[in-house]
């Protein structure tokens, strides 16, 4: 290996690990806030993909009519509890957002997958299209069951994994798909060329870092998710609604989610399953974090991407086998790092 | 086990099975019957323990591909196969769990998700493993020469070790390990009656993982050819689910949930392509939402359910009762101080919390036979002071003797195996066991009946004195009547007061029980004061943290008063009542008008 195999690694390394840090943000906060370990982050990124990828490709995604199908559920669902507790104050906005948004983007998908259509458009609109399904999903599967256990939480975010590959297969077909890359052209530094969209990636990732860091420190809305993450009960005590909370926290993951698989299309093919590989790996770097620590977490992504890059070079087959393997030894370090403490709250 | 006609009739039917059904049932029974053994494993793990597991299949691959390996390449035997397939599994498990299991909980999940995932990888890419390919004519199984390459042959093989395994971790759980292992959720309380928690885990994890080696076995002499297919994640996720499905509580809810979990999915195969067009493969979607209806609105699973059809009424265990009546040894007890000999010496013990002085440098002694109250309003250091003394946390300075022997900074397990045994502020009981199960813990460290002894029965005898000895608590605090009824079913008053039979259990020197009275009513108090006397009265020590003034005043010999974590006074009650410095404390102030400090206030403190 010369410098200019090692900087091209580095570089691969680098853009996916961004992605990873992301993606493992994105865990950190859903865990932090709802006690869900939220394993279907991944599906996010497939459907934010081949949203992108099937406009681009002049056809109507398949989420368009998985978000009316969802966002119908969803209303069914609400009104089932607004008859049970005899208060249908606050349904109309559910049937704003859940059956009305969803059909106007129905209705203008054709035109967003038509032609002429400037791509950031379309990534706005795959945007539209993939976002609402987080708040669906928290609504449908995790409201029923918030008051359950990190453990029967985690084992029905893996249901909700299965449903959504199976959603994806149906809606999206088995073939894989790219995205265009967001910024053409490369620039030479050094004796390597770095592409355009490894600057996107970089960029967008700041940006959404600082836009969280933004969100989180100077908003209201931030600061009460900070407030349930820190103390579930207090923050209830001084009126801040759980649902709200986990609510918002979806749509957050949802977005990062989605916005993470447009960018990591362009460089690798999506196929209906490939998210899972990509979300668990954003897990890996979660764990360095504890599933406590955002800055800890992107350091780990970064690690796990430089090391997934020259895992691929030297032992190619073995590349995911020393990804999920990383885990045990991050693992065996925590364990001395960390005072035992025993299970949830 | 206790014999049931239904049990009879199931083994009956079972063994009949390859006369009655086509053989494509026979191989399906096979299939069940592999699940089985690996769900059994996190039924004790999952249900009971409360510890999940994603990875069960890789410990089946590490069996499968273990014999196969050896069996083909190696030319063994498969018997060997089998001894290298469960020693190299017990070896990663153990490893395993040694790294994982210190973390809290939702590490070991995700840990073996990712080593799932990678060891898939591994198979799917040695070489010597035959990569996605894997390992083909792989011999079958031979007893001296008898084949048992058959399907019924195996059918037999497999239903015998699963049933014998299911025998195993029945008996398991019906013993002392099994208790404690059933007392794994409650954390602390089982510590502090010697239960070591670390290794209760590690040992239901390496057992679930052996299972998983055992299936994995089986798995390759009845295929003859292996991939890494069926090792991967996703089957390790649908281990758990039939874990989940069938009631992950119970030895039978495994084959319920394993059963139904494989014949679902079958239909569902068959079915799906005639509804949505073939070509999609979307049992995956439909799998999912099953999933997440069955944890949304069952999450305790069938085989509870049908439990509860089939049982008519809950009686008193026959066997148990047999057991209780048989003679059996007594438990081995301590050595007692005489009375009046100092049993604990508490010297200048000191918390600090950051700046927070939470006990400042308390001194007493307390004396055999002797019960000594520890009052003082809220958040005066009372609980803080037993935590001390007991090895839940650790001091900052200062000294505790007990028996003449330095016993501060040795752990609560430790502390808990000399006779000193403590209660908890609030009722810490498992409330699905049965009340003589739950005083039965207390005894944990008066034997030392292992995992192995219990799960094949060695450890009947030392079982029957536990139980004896439970038994003879509950009589002496006047519960022999609900022995059998679940602990949870009783009232508060009445699971004190197990509690207490649970702490005499472990044959103390020293009790220590925190806030004893709280929430009881008044004839369960004076029930309780009445224990707690005739205990003093055979010699028992006891401390007490207690709020109720008129039930410390009226029982104990010997009083602390704390305030803000520092003495405030001491002596017997009559003075306590007295004490200008107590009233002070308790009422904010006196008027002139309660006369002078010599004299003891008309109403009430």
């Amino acid at each position: 290996m010369d410098l200019t195999i090692a900087l091209i690694l580095l570089q691969d390394g680098i853009m996916n690990g961004a992605i990873y840090a992301l993606l493992g943000l994105a865990l950190v906060l859903v865990f932090l806030v709802t006690r869900v370990i939220f394993i279907p982050q991944g599906e996010f990124v497939t459907y934010g993909a081949l949203s992108l990828a099937f406009l681009a490709n002049g056809k109507v995604p398949g989420t368009a009519w998985l978000l009316v199908l969802m966002g119908v559920l969803v209303c069914v669902v609400e009104a089932g509890s607004c008859w049970r507790a005899r208060r249908f104050r606050g349904y109309a906005r559910t049937l704003g957002w859940a059956l009305v948004l969803p059909l106007v983007l129905l209705a203008l998908a054709p035109w967003a997958a038509g032609p002429d259509v400037p791509l950031f458009l379309r990534v706005l609109f795959s945007l539209a299209l993939v976002v609402p399904m987080g708040p669906m999903i928290y609504r449908l599967v995790y409201q029923p069951v918030e008051q359950a256990s990190v453990l029967v939480l985690l084992i029905i975010s893996v249901a909700v994994h299965f449903a959504m590959t199976g959603l994806g297969l149906v809606f999206f077909g088995a073939e894989g798909w790219r995205t265009p890359p967001l910024v053409e052209g490369s620039v030479q530094m050094g004796p390597v060329a770095w592409s355009g969209q490894t600057f996107a990636v970089l960029a967008t990732c700041i940006v959404l870092i600082g836009g969280l860091w933004l969100f989180f420190s100077r908003t209201l809305y931030g600061s009460a998710l900070r407030a349930t993450a820190v103390n579930r009960r207090g923050a209830r005590l001084v009126g801040i609604s759980t649902r709200m909370a986990g609510s918002l926290t979806f749509t957050l993951a949802a977005a990062i989610g989605a916005l993470s698989g447009m960018l990591i299309a362009a460089i690798t093919t999506i196929y209906y399953d490939t998210g899972f590989l990509i979300g668990l790996k954003g897990f890996v770097a979660a764990i360095f974090g504890g599933l406590v620590s955002y800055p800890i977490t992107a350091a780990g992504a970064l690690f796990v991407g430089v090391l997934e890059a020259f895992a691929s070079f030297w032992a190619s087959p073995f590349k995911e086998a020393i990804v999920f393997t990383l885990i045990i030894p991050v693992l065996l370090w925590r364990s001395f790092g960390s005072v035992h403490l025993d299970e949830e709250d | 086990m206790r014999v049931r006609p239904l049990l009879i009739i199931v083994l009956v039917l079972l063994a009949a099975l390859p006369w009655l059904v086509p053989a494509f049932w026979i191989t399906q029974m096979n299939y069940i019957g592999l699940y089985s053994l690996v769900v059994l494993g996190l039924v004790l793990l999952t249900g009971i323990g409360g510890l999940t597991s994603f990875g069960q299949s890789a410990f089946v691959g590490l069996g499968a591909y273990t014999t196969a390996w050896l069996t083909t390449a190696g030319g063994m035997s498969p018997w060997l196969g089998l001894v290298a397939a469960l020693t190299l599994t017990f070896l990663v498990a153990y490893g395993l769990g040694a790294i994982t299991l210190r973390l809290s909980g939702h590490y070991l999940p995700l840990c073996t998700l990712a080593w799932c995932l990678a060891l898939y990888y591994v198979y799917g890419n040695l070489d010597f493993l035959g990569r996605y390919d894997g390992i083909s004519g792989i011999p079958p199984l031979s007893v001296g020469g008898w084949s048992l390459g058959s399907t019924d042959a195996m059918y037999g093989l497999i239903w015998v070790l699963l049933l014998l395994s299911m025998w195993a971790t029945h008996n398991l759980l019906d013993s002392r390990p099994g208790r404690a292992i059933r007392a794994l959720r409650s954390g602390t309380m089982a510590e502090s009656f010697g239960v070591s928690l670390a290794h209760c885990k590690i040992v239901i994890f390496v057992y679930a993982a052996l299972l998983g080696g055992l299936s994995g076995w089986l798995y390759a002499h009845m295929q003859r050819a292996i991939s890494p297919s069926p090792f991967g994640l996703s089957y390790g996720i649908e281990y758990l689910f039939m874990a989940v499905v069938g009631g992950s509580g119970s030895v039978w809810g495994a084959v319920v949930g394993a059963a139904v979990i494989l014949i679902v999915k079958d239909q569902l195969q068959d079915l799906m392509p005639s509804l949505v067009g073939s070509g999609m493969n979307v049992e995956l979607l439909a799998f999912g939402v099953l999933m997440i209806l069955v944890l949304q609105f069952a999450r305790d699973g069938i085989w509870p359910l049908l439990a509860r059809l089939g049982r008519a009424g809950e009686g008193l265990d026959p066997v148990r009762l047999a057991m209780l009546r048989a003679p059996a040894a007594d438990l081995p007890s301590r050595a007692r101080p005489q009375a009046g000999e100092p049993v604990l010496e508490v010297d200048q013990v000191r918390k600090e919390f950051g700046g927070l002085v939470a006990v400042n440098d308390i001194s007493f002694t307390l004396r055999a036979g002797e019960i000594m109250g520890l009052i003082g309003p809220n958040g005066a250091g009372k609980s803080t002071t037993f935590d001390l003394i007991s090895g839940v946390q650790a001091l900052t300075a200062g000294a505790v003797h007990f028996m003449g022997q330095r016993i501060d900074g040795l752990g609560a397990r430790r502390i808990a195996g000399l006779g000193l045994t403590r209660s908890f502020q609030h009722v810490q009981l498992m409330p699905d066991m049965s009340v003589l199960e739950n005083v039965a813990l207390g005894a944990h460290l008066r034997c030392n009946a292992g995992a192995w002894a219990a799960a094949l029965r060695l450890d009947r005898a030392q079982e029957a004195s536990m139980l004896r000895e439970a038994a003879r608590q509950l009589k002496r605090v006047g519960l022999d009547d609900v022995m059998d009824r679940p602990a949870g079913s009783l009232p508060l008053g009445r699971q004190r007061i197990v509690e207490i039979a649970r702490a005499l259990c472990s044959d103390p020197i020293l009790l220590l029980l925190d806030e004893p009275a709280a929430g009881l009513r008044y004839q369960e108090k004076q029930a309780l004061a009445e224990v707690l006397d005739q205990l003093r009265q055979e010699g028992m020590s006891l401390l007490l943290v207690e709020h109720d003034m008129d039930f410390v005043m009226g029982l104990t010999d010997h009083l602390l008063v704390m305030d803000f974590g520092t003495r405030l006074a001491e002596g017997p009650p009559a003075r306590i009542q007295s004490d200008p410095a107590v009233l002070e404390a308790y009422l904010g102030g006196l008027d002139d008008t309660w006369g002078g400090p010599g004299e003891a206030p008309k109403e009430p403190v």
